[in-house]
């Protein structure tokens, strides 16, 4: 006989913790042969509100912590993706109905991504800020800054990738996050969730939750503790719709090329000028 | 001591040349808009009619940005670029040969003292020109990537407070990045926009590179919502940025926001206090208050707090308010009697929530619109006056303990777009300068522009920045994000 597999109860992940949707909904995910694979939690309007005050408690800690510690963390989460490699794997083909070897390459460059953003946590201000030559007796310098809070509606496919080339250039940055995973495809983005919990990320900084884009949307404009969103994972209509309503406390909202780009990390960041006179 | 007495000291208005009316300028001439309606310009200071506007509607909106288009696809985006930069290195030259009348023509406008038109509002205007004039032919070292593109036709929509200046913010770096605009001035000051075209003309500009209409909100409203524009650069209130952000959403048009502010300058007890109580006084009473970067909040630590504000009151006993076209004058005229009402509305909050008024003695010019310089003190962090920017001469005091208590009111706010710091410990000012959440901080100085220095703010105070290198990054196109 056959050995029963143990399967996964696939939760949301808030403050560092794992629960179910306060609501006690979940919704069905079936595999690319249409068969049952998992019930993920289906997110609520208190779990987003929930997983905000954990990003907004955690993020100063985050922003204080030096940049190369930044970039230390960032690393590790590649390296444990790395070790876990084969169970990303088999989750992409299961759900996504492609080969190992295409599943593979994701994986790969999923790690990939962690590990080059990883590098640009201690550089951003070298290369993007800049000393002014202003005309006076004054030190000028202008330098990022993390945002704050940043929601991310992660892309439906490629479903790992699409997490990691948007949460790690918001990560890079010093901001903390609330990523809403793929609707039709969200087990990477839990599984990638357990391997951030033992990459000493510090709790809250990333939380990610599972549901209906269409559901959280609207509350993720709404929220003013909420101040950029990257809209990767929104149909056209529905970003419009969340820019209208997120204009209520300026929200910084974007969506990218696919690529890898230090802006991905400089648009979720201010820019703070500071002036000092230079005298005797 | 009665001490000397300061005679007064006209500038003359001679040189300001005012014509009684003024057409758009569209295309590179001045045309009367298409429905023949104009509005009136006055001197605050005196109620006095200087000249009538010509009122853009928008048939009037499409025609410029028509011409905007024009000369962006013909001609300026094919221009090489250093012949581009040779355009705004003469308009800068022209500024500045032409300074005196512009600070008199802004005085009149404005309200604002000749003193600050003529030493900040001008020069910092001409050196927006030339520093961006330098940029057009580096543009590949601006970071946006090796191979940057403008962005199109921009629409510029400014504010009543630095009419010359804000045009020139505006202007200079979309001209240097190969954009060509139309702006629209503030309805109470025109006048140095046009002027401003003026020197567009002497300066052989192409036809429609930059293009004025003159109107109200509703003619801003029609630029923002024309379909042929590319990017809004608004500088104004809160509001009207929603607004704004609400009105470009559904379309591939960006922005460019600078919007209010309620500055904490906080004061610790081991700053110089003497130059703090001129840093005090510059932060908020500096061009009456009409400063989205005013140092309206200040905060002071408890235990230097009694003799800060003695000294304060003292200082401001000395301010000179009056004829703004006098040399001496130190506080002019509030811009419009809107403004006026206003500054007037929030402050008596102030009064009915609880706190304490103070202002010197001094008598106000019977005609024009004036406000006293006003302090409050035993203000809480509800109050109105703490919370709302007021844009006049009128400063919230508040003490805080420690440094965290400090930062932590300094940063309750929707605010974010510039704080100072008074202290004589150079670790304590750097750590202050992290912990507030401000795009401009000022450090043991308060209200100091340069082009070469980003300004903009956090959170509800806007997007993006102007001036510097980042400034100019928003007028040309990236190819990371997706316009939709």
């Amino acid at each position: 006989m056959s050995r029963i597999d143990v399967n996964k109860t696939y939760k949301l992940f808030i403050g560092g913790a794992f629960p179910r949707s306060e609501s006690g909904r979940v919704y069905e995910i079936k595999g690319a042969n249409k068969k049952f694979i998992a019930n993920p939690s289906l997110a609520s309007r208190k779990d987003l509100r929930d997983a905000v005050v954990a990003a907004k408690s955690a993020q100063p800690g985050w922003a204080n912590a030096t940049a190369f510690n930044r970039g230390q963390i960032l690393y590790r989460i590649a390296e444990i993706m790395e070790g876990r490699s084969e169970q990303f794997v088999n989750e992409i083909c299961a759900l996504e109905g492609v080969t190992t070897k295409v599943a593979k390459s994701q994986v790969d460059a999923a790690i990939e991504a962690w590990v080059w953003y990883s590098g640009w946590c201690d550089k951003l201000s070298s290369v993007t800020g800049s000393l002014n030559q202003v005309s006076g007796p004054f030190y000028n310098f202008t330098t990022p800054e993390p945002l704050g809070v940043v929601a991310i509606f992660a892309e439906n496919k490629p479903s790992l990738l699409g997490v990691v080339r948007t949460l790690a250039p918001v990560l890079a940055g010093g901001n903390s996050a609330v990523l809403i995973a793929s609707e039709n495809y969200p087990l990477p983005a839990i599984t990638l969730s357990e391997a951030l919990a033992t990459s000493d990320v510090p709790s809250g900084v990333v939380n990610i939750l599972t549901g209906k884009s269409a559901e959280l949307a609207p509350w993720v404009g709404s929220h003013m503790e909420i101040d950029g969103v990257d809209v990767a994972g929104l149909s056209k209509k529905q970003e419009e719709e969340l820019k209208l309503v997120g204009a209520d406390n300026l929200k910084r909202i974007y969506r990218f090329n696919p690529d890898n780009h230090p802006e991905r990390i400089l648009s979720f960041m201010e820019k703070k000028t500071v002036w000092h006179p230079i005298g005797i | 001591m009665s001490g000397f007495e300061y005679a007064s000291a006209p500038e003359s208005k001679a040189i300001a040349n005012i014509a009684s009316s003024y057409g758009l300028f569209i295309n590179g001439k001045f045309v009367d808009p298409k429905k023949g309606k104009s509005f009136n310009t006055i001197n605050p200071a005196t109620e006095e009619l200087l000249s009538k506007i010509g009122y853009a509607d928008k048939l009037d909106i499409d025609s410029a940005v028509k011409s905007a288009r024009a000369a962006f696809t013909k001609v300026w985006s094919k221009m090489p670029a250093n012949e581009r930069g040779k355009y705004l290195y003469r308009i800068a030259r022209i500024m500045q040969e032409r300074a005196r009348e512009f600070a008199v023509v802004e005085t009149l406008d404005n309200g604002k003292p000749i003193r600050e038109s003529r030493d900040t509002d001008v020069p910092l205007a001409a050196a927006h020109f030339f520093y961006h004039a330098g940029w057009a032919d580096k543009l590949e070292y601006v970071g946006v990537g090796s191979k940057p593109k403008p962005v199109g036709v921009v629409g510029q929509i400014i504010p009543w407070n630095f009419p010359l200046l804000m045009l020139a913010w505006k202007i200079a770096p979309a001209l240097a990045a190969g954009n060509t605009v139309v702006l629209k001035p503030a309805e109470t000051t025109p006048l140095t926009a046009l002027l401003f075209a003026q020197v567009c003309q002497q300066a052989g500009l192409p036809d429609g590179v930059v293009n004025i209409v003159t109107g109200d909100g509703i003619t801003g409203a029609a630029l923002v919502n024309h379909p042929d524009i590319n990017k809004i650069a608004f500088t104004g209130s809160t509001e009207v940025g929603k607004a704004i952000a609400r009105s470009i959403s559904a379309t591939k048009k960006s922005a460019t926001l600078e919007l209010g502010g309620k500055a904490a300058n906080l004061v610790f007890d081991d700053a110089a206090i003497d130059e703090a109580v001129e840093g005090i006084v510059n932060g908020i009473f500096f061009n009456q208050g009409h400063v989205c970067c005013a140092g309206s909040r200040l905060l002071l630590q408890e235990n230097i707090a009694e003799e800060v504000l003695e000294k304060l009151k003292k200082r401001m006993s000395l301010i000179r308010v009056g004829d703004p076209m006098d040399k001496n004058t130190d506080l002019g005229a509030i811009n419009s009697k809107e403004q006026l009402m206003r500054i007037r509305e929030i402050s008596n909050t102030g009064d009915a929530e609880g706190a304490n008024r103070w202002s010197p003695d001094c008598t106000l010019p019977t005609k024009g619109f004036w406000y006293p310089p006003t302090i409050f003190t035993g203000v809480s962090q509800s109050h109105r006056i703490a919370r709302e920017e007021i844009f006049g001469p009128v400063l919230s005091v508040l003490t805080f303990r420690t440094p965290a208590e400090g930062i932590e009111k300094a940063n309750n706010t929707m605010y974010g777009l510039s704080a100072g710091i008074w202290s004589d410990k150079g670790s304590k000012v750097l750590w202050a300068a992290k912990q507030l959440k401000a795009g401009v901080i000022w450090s043991n100085t308060f209200n100091k522009f340069d082009p070469a220095s980003p300004f903009g703010g956090y959170k509800e105070s806007g997007w993006g920045r102007e001036g510097g290198r980042h400034g100019l990054a928003g007028y040309l196109t990236s190819d990371a994000k997706v316009a939709k």
